[in-house]
């Protein structure tokens, strides 16, 4: 009832939910057939899916903030990282005593580092609930502390955005510091297994693949929740005409920090799916290039319409893949250039050239603020 | 060019052609000890020749020791031996006759130990000390302050008797000073632990501090703690001078890489991601140009300023008609395109030029130290540098405020309708404003080439910096980049030393991130209508 609610004109997100559904089911028949047979779907395509399915919730997190609020964020990459960290220590903290070194209580790089204890901000994470609890925490505080200032002190438009990715970059500095306690340089890595089950295991790559399949169910619904909500339309309205939803007497502050917290957080799980698919978190993941990469696959795939966030993911990074395999050296000049040429020729992605065919739907105003309110920021 | 580095390496060989005069029988027989196998007869050698007052033994102690000098085994004389692809070329000491090339097993090196290396310091410190040149007088006066040596006391003292330099003979009189610390009798040692006040020497100060814990005069050991800690005051004070000149240094990096920003993103409030890149492909300019005239590396340094001016400068107004001028009113999606076209640059560089870091060159002018007193000294790199970037903020303030284009920029910044009905023609003033932000940059990138890496990534590095800068110090405002790219390099530099270099650095990104949530127009903030908006 509620969902049909929820997907009540959105037809994009329909046929988008209903082709992740056949997948999440075709997915694991297919892995299940001989390895002779030609539509056999190997362990490592089934870990690329869901890597793929866990950048798409983040390309939603991402969109729901830049195309229904208006605030271009250069730092979710931060948030994801940051989800994914709290997960890394879980899984630093299952080796247990299976290390290099041996050592029951110390993950290998702290008996590399000479430590003799565990710092107090590792304590906890030996249990699986209470690092889900900090994989959503982690972000969400940080998004928290950080929006409140940012949106209370009215800092919009480009001085956000160059902001979010001073404070990506600064983590990032902070995370390569070996005395950060995070593993330094190399981060964590070299996980055995999860609740039980060894990472290696074909079933446990499933069962995480579809995970982050329904993840990204739960995450779609819920935004859309949210941008059908009354909640969503004032976010529109802030994203549109900041001060004249301000002055008819709206507390833009509070919307904007509602759903910038509530979009970190889903980064944040996106970020915590990752990590036990690729197998390593390091401080890389908080560089500002990632984090300004998630923007660029929200604008192919179409910015405002969260179905269009998960095509971009989805095309970018299997473009990626197929580039960096084939040409590497092509890759940074096709990815320069789909940043040039979306911007310029493909304002609303590719969901917007879908859009243009079937005129059922009424297309919503073009997202871009007008010049002179960004000015006023 | 093969041939030119043949002649420059032959050079002082040439200079040095004129024969030494056989015959004398001491000389001839510090010549044959000198060849011997005998470490010992071989230093009594030395002395021998130094003993000679030979006007050439400078030379020939300099080649021993270099393995220049070296013995020709057909005939058993010295030769001078340069070292070549065929073997070596090689000129008797004695006749200065061309002997041709010979390989290496025909011209032996003459082996030395650390005693005879030793006893030739010594003798090249002590023949210094005679020379008639004051600068070198005071040079082996320095040399025996720093490794003292109770054997060169008796010279100094000859010296003192003679020297007319002034400064010469203070720095003997300290260097007797020192010596003198350990004498046996306590007013002795007290007036030499006087005359030692405010030396700055590590020498002095090691010195003193032994006498301070092990004097047997308690007066002598207060005396000397006493002038010790005066002499750390000062030492203090000069490493805060220094603290303060690196804080500079880094910081007129920084206003130098900010600064074509201040005119893209301050005045025409273009928000260009490619900034960083363009300071690469200036820095990348002097590289090429360093390549294709290897011998000049000053005179391509030079020239490599104005190239890099062009080289960015075409590349930015290339950005600003091909991509920008269609997304004016829409910042976000600037940043964007410009992001994009920032990682184009910099596959390019890895696709046509390498993806390591490429080596430029210093030139002569620009290494070495000024060395002021013992506690401080300045590398002239970072010195030029500062200055540099104080002439290029200088420039471009007087383009601003005194030429017609500097006049329609800010006019177009402030008004673009008004100014467009006034005749300006403000796509012509976008593109020329954002090619001379776009050439500063690249003059950036020949200096920082001086100072770091040149490699792909060296934009990147400064891009974010470089728009704290601005946004720091005021959006649209020169001096607000100006002061605050120095006080951001000095708040850096005076955090290091108790926090490391990278805390140092978040430190000032978190603290900036706060001051931007406090004040968002930063420093300077431009007041009138047109920052109203």
């Amino acid at each position: 009832m509620l969902i049909t609610r929820l997907l009540k004109n959105d037809r994009g997100g329909q046929v988008f939910l209903a082709l992740l559904i056949i997948t999440l089911i075709a997915v694991p028949i297919l892995h299940a057939l001989p390895e002779s047979n030609a539509l056999h779907l190997s362990t490592y395509a089934v870990t690329l899916l869901g890597k793929y399915l866990t950048y798409a919730l983040l390309a939603i997190a991402v969109d729901l903030v830049w195309g229904y609020l208006g605030i271009l964020s250069l730092g979710h990459g931060a948030f994801f990282a940051l989800g994914g960290y709290a997960m890394g220590m879980y899984l630093m903290r299952q080796i247990g005593d299976r290390g290099v070194y041996g050592n029951p209580e110390l993950p290998d790089f702290m008996v590399f580092l000479n430590w003799q204890e565990l710092p107090w901000f590792w304590h906890g994470f030996d249990s699986f609930p209470f690092a889900l609890l900090m994989v959503g925490l982690a972000p969400g505080l940080l998004a928290f502390v950080f929006g409140y200032f940012a949106f209370r002190s009215r800092v919009t438009g480009v001085y956000l955005s160059i902001i979010t990715q001073a404070l990506t970059y600064a983590l990032m500095l902070a995370f390569f510091r070996n005395e950060m306690g995070f593993g330094g340089n190399n981060g964590l890595t070299d996980f055995k297994d999860i609740l039980g089950f060894s990472l290696q295991a074909d079933s446990t790559r499933i069962g995480l693949f579809l995970a982050s399949g329904i993840a990204l169910i739960l995450g779609y619904l819920s935004c859309r929740a949210i941008v059908v909500s009354r909640l969503g339309r004032v976010a529109a309205a802030i994203r549109d005409a900041e001060s004249r939803t301000r002055f008819i007497g709206y507390r833009v502050e509070y919307v904007k920090l509602a759903i910038f917290t509530f979009s970190a957080v889903l980064a944040g799980i996106a970020g915590a799916l990752y990590v036990p698919q690729v197998g390593i978190i390091n401080p890389s993941e908080f560089s500002p290039l990632n984090s300004i990469e998630i923007v660029i696959w929200v604008a192919l795939g179409g910015r405002a319409t969260l179905y269009g966030a998960v095509m971009g993911a989805l095309t970018v990074n299997y473009a990626k893949s197929v580039f960096t395999a084939a040409l590497p050296d092509a890759w940074l000049f096709a990815l320069g250039a789909m940043f040039v040429l979306v911007t310029l020729f493909l304002p609303r992605g590719i969901a917007g050239l879908l859009r243009r065919r079937e005129k059922a739907i009424p297309p919503t105003p073009p997202s871009p603020a007008p010049a002179a309110s960004e000015a006023a920021s | 060019m093969r041939f030119a580095l043949l002649v420059l390496m032959l050079l002082p060989g040439l200079l040095s052609a004129a024969e030494i005069e056989t015959g004398d029988p001491a000389l001839d027989a510090a010549f044959a000890q000198i060849m011997d196998n005998d470490f010992d007869v071989k230093a009594q050698g030395v002395d021998a020749l130094v003993a000679s007052g030979h006007p050439k033994a400078v030379e020939l102690l300099n080649g021993l020791q270099d393995g220049s000098l070296r013995r020709y085994t057909r005939t058993d004389r010295l030769v001078w031996a340069i070292d070549g692809d065929a073997g070596y070329a090689i000129r008797d000491v004695f006749s200065g006759e061309d002997l041709g090339v010979e390989s290496s097993r025909k011209v032996r090196k003459l082996p030395i130990n650390n005693t005879v290396r030793g006893r030739i310091d010594a003798a090249l410190a002590s023949l210094d000390l005679n020379s008639p040149d004051p600068a070198r007088r005071l040079a082996a006066v320095g040399a025996m302050l720093a490794k003292p040596d109770p054997a060169a006391i008796p010279q100094l003292r000859t010296l003192l008797a003679s020297e007319t330099d002034p400064a010469v003979r203070a720095l003997t009189e300290i260097a007797l000073a020192v010596s003198r610390l350990g004498n046996s009798d306590a007013d002795e040692r007290l007036a030499a632990v006087d005359a030692l006040a405010g030396r700055l020497e590590p020498t002095v100060r090691n010195a003193l501090q032994a006498t301070a814990d092990h004097d047997a005069d308690p007066a002598v050991r207060e005396a000397a703690q006493h002038q010790l800690n005066l002499i750390q005051q000062q030492v203090d004070h000069y490493a805060l001078l220094e603290t303060l000149f690196f804080g500079l240094s880094a910081g007129s990096v920084l206003v130098l890489a900010a600064i074509g920003l201040a005119i893209t993103f301050g005045v025409m409030g273009v928000i260009n991601m490619a900034h960083g890149e363009l300071i690469m492909l200036g820095a990348y300019t002097t590289y090429l140009i360093q390549q294709a005239m290897p011998s000049l590396p000053g005179v391509s340094l030079l020239l490599a300023i104005p190239a890099a001016f062009v080289v960015s400068g075409l590349a930015g107004i290339g950005i600003e008609r091909g991509v920008i001028r269609f997304l004016y009113g829409r910042p976000l999606e600037t940043l964007l395109a410009t992001f994009g076209i920032s990682l184009v640059l910099q596959q390019l560089v890895r696709t046509l030029i390498s993806p390591q870091n490429v080596p430029v060159e210093n030139p002569e002018f620009m290494s070495g130290l000024w060395q002021i007193n013992p506690v401080l000294s300045l590398t002239y790199n970072r010195l030029y540098i500062f200055v540099f970037s104080l002439i290029v903020f200088a420039a471009l303030f007087m383009v601003l405020k005194k030429t017609r284009l500097g006049l329609e920029v800010r006019a177009v910044a402030q008004n673009r309708a008004m100014a467009r009905a006034m005749g300006v023609r403000s796509a012509r003033v976008d593109a020329l404003t954002f090619g001379l932000g776009s050439g500063i940059a690249g003059v950036a990138g020949v200096a920082l080439s001086q100072l770091t890496n040149v490699g792909p990534n060296l934009g990147q590095s400064y891009i974010v910096d470089s728009f704290m800068v601005v946004v720091f110090g005021g959006v649209g405002n020169l001096w607000g980049t100006l002061v605050a790219g120095l006080s951001l390099g000095v708040a850096n530099k005076i955090l290091e030393p108790w926090s490391g270099a990278v805390l140092a650095k978040i430190l000032v990104l978190v603290f900036i991130i706060l001051f931007i949530q406090k004040r968002s127009r930063g420093l300077f903030p431009q007041k009138g209508r047109a920052a109203e908006g």
